[in-house]
């Protein structure tokens, strides 16, 4: 891009604030009551993270890969790239997510969860399933417009980085997507003027002290 | 160049399909001015669609963007203008044309890297909105516009397309803008220019009406930011004398009161405001005299 300096971030925007959270009304309203599906798989992955055992880390990351593959398709392919021509090319890294969880959580069953840290991880959790939908509301939008963890990116997101959180040992490779996601979407909410912009980029800072913290620490246990 | 009145007779005659419009409804005397090329008289404001018109699959949006459309025909205004970059923005306008039966000056752009495959780019707009060809093709932003001025110079000779033009905003790589304008003979150049960023009146401008070339300025408002920052200020009592009882008449009228300038597309949402937008294209306009206070008041705000 030519004169890329001269750009702004409201130069990328190419739609309103009221036709965001507009696509998320009418997508609520498309999937109801899929959000109590969703909502409960989330409970399921909390109780998983805190209980830890054998299968947790396998179920958690099955359930989260799946949320990630339906929020691909549902939210980012069939209804963000309706205003946001850029929406398939998140799809497909939701997707690669999903494949990511798969093959880490599920086939290998890396995700050991940590009991010491799986409380940090489940206010993660907690936020998006029970905090987070909230916002609309509380920023004087229709509750209708609320953002149902598993269905729609930021929530899903948050959670997943609180169940990396709440593993043994970081895997800093499942951390790269939803960290990409929380600035972008923080990027596209600022540039909204969206009073909930630095809710994901706060969250994915959050993670990624906490994430750095344990990795030392293990270090230095393991010297 | 002259500006001329275009009355509702005139109007209602050069739509072909201005019976399906209500003739209650069409405003008297808006003023155009032709088009260098062609003669072609347009109305000095036109409808843009960034960002606005952009609403997905949203049926009630869609539905308010078709009363917007509405309300310009209504008022007189022709040109519509859009781009494959603008989401759904094209397929909610050949939606709302489809609703209203109504004819626009279709205004459209090529926007893709590849020279190759803005033929089918082109082809896919022209199927959003549903017209059998466009009036104006531009190269949006000047993106592989070599390769794409290429391509609209072969249809248009070949009459799949009326004007050809180039596109920039926010005063971007006018450098080359004023080259191409200088090496190719262009219908149209699109810009940014209000009354904050009068860049081009230096040069893009006076190079236009040298070339013979019609001028579209976007972003008259810049994007609303402009409205925001000065509508708190009260407007100069001399706006009356100019028939502006707005901040964005004010805005509207300095901008197509500059003699180069054929067409400015304010976006908007509201059929208020695009109402209020096209009285803008009414008698009187600023003159030189009067361009040089509305200036003067607005640099001290």
């Amino acid at each position: 891009m030519s004169e890329w300096w001269t750009y702004t971030l409201t130069d990328f925007l190419l739609f309103s604030a009221r036709t965001y959270y507009r696509l998320f009304e009418l997508y609520n309203a498309a999937v109801w009551p899929l959000q109590l599906v969703t909502l409960a798989l989330g409970a399921a992955v909390l109780i998983l993270m805190l209980r830890g055992g054998a299968w947790s880390g396998r179920v958690v990351a099955a359930i989260l890969a799946l949320l990630w593959l339906l929020v691909a398709w549902a939210y980012l392919l069939e209804r963000y790239d309706t205003i946001n021509w850029a929406a398939r090319y998140f799809a497909v890294a939701f997707a690669a997510q999903a494949a990511l969880l798969l093959w880490t959580g599920v086939i290998r069953g890396r995700l050991r969860f940590d009991a010491n840290t799986a409380k940090i991880g489940a206010a993660f959790v907690l936020y998006a399933l029970a905090i987070h939908p909230l916002i609309a509301p509380l920023t004087g939008r229709p509750w209708v417009q609320a953002e149902i963890f598993g269905l729609a990116p930021d929530p899903t997101t948050i959670a997943t980085l609180g169940m990396l959180l709440a593993v043994t040992r970081p895997l800093w490779l499942l951390f790269v997507i939803p960290f990409l996601w929380c600035v972008l979407t923080g990027l596209t909410l600022w540039a909204m003027e969206s009073a909930e912009a630095p809710v994901a980029p706060i969250a994915a800072a959050i993670a990624a002290m906490m994430a750095a913290w344990k990795s030392r620490s293990r270090s230095r246990l393991a010297d | 160049m002259s500006l001329v009145p275009l009355t509702r007779r005139a109007f209602l005659g050069s739509m072909a399909s201005a019976a399906l419009v209500d003739p209650a409804a069409a405003a008297p005397a808006i003023l155009t001015r032709p088009i260098p090329s062609s003669g072609e008289a347009l109305p000095l404001v036109g409808l843009g669609s960034w960002i606005t018109f952009n609403v997905g699959n949203d049926p009630v949006a869609r539905e308010s963007c078709a009363e917007v459309m509405r309300a310009f025909f209504a008022a007189g205004g022709r040109m519509i203008d859009s781009s494959p970059m603008y989401g759904s923005s094209q397929g909610v306008i050949g939606e709302g044309l489809k609703k209203i039966g109504a004819n626009a000056f279709s205004a459209d752009k090529v926007w893709i890297s590849s020279g190759p495959r803005g033929p089918a780019q082109i082809e896919a707009s022209r199927n959003f909105w549903g017209v059998p060809k466009f009036d104006l093709l531009q190269v949006h932003n000047l993106l592989a516009w070599e390769e794409h001025l290429r391509t609209l110079a072969a249809m248009k000779a070949a009459g799949q397309v009326r004007y050809v033009g180039i596109t920039t905003s926010e005063g971007r790589r006018h450098g080359d803008f004023e080259k191409i304008m200088r090496t190719h003979p262009l219908d149209f150049v699109q810009l940014s220019y209000n009354i904050l960023d009068r860049e081009a009146e230096q040069r893009i401008l006076p190079l236009a009406r040298e070339r013979g070339m019609a001028v579209i300025i976007n972003r008259p408002f810049r994007e609303g930011d402009l409205i925001r920052k000065i509508a708190r200020k009260p407007l100069p009592s001399f706006a009356a004398e100019i028939g502006a009882p707005s901040w964005a008449q004010l805005i509207l009228k300095f901008i197509i009161s500059h003699p180069a300038v054929t067409c400015a597309i304010p976006a908007t949402t509201r059929v208020d405001h695009v109402q209020e937008n096209m009285a803008a294209a009414r008698d009187p306009l600023p003159d030189a005299a009067m361009r040089a206070r509305i200036v003067a008041y607005v640099e001290k705000l």
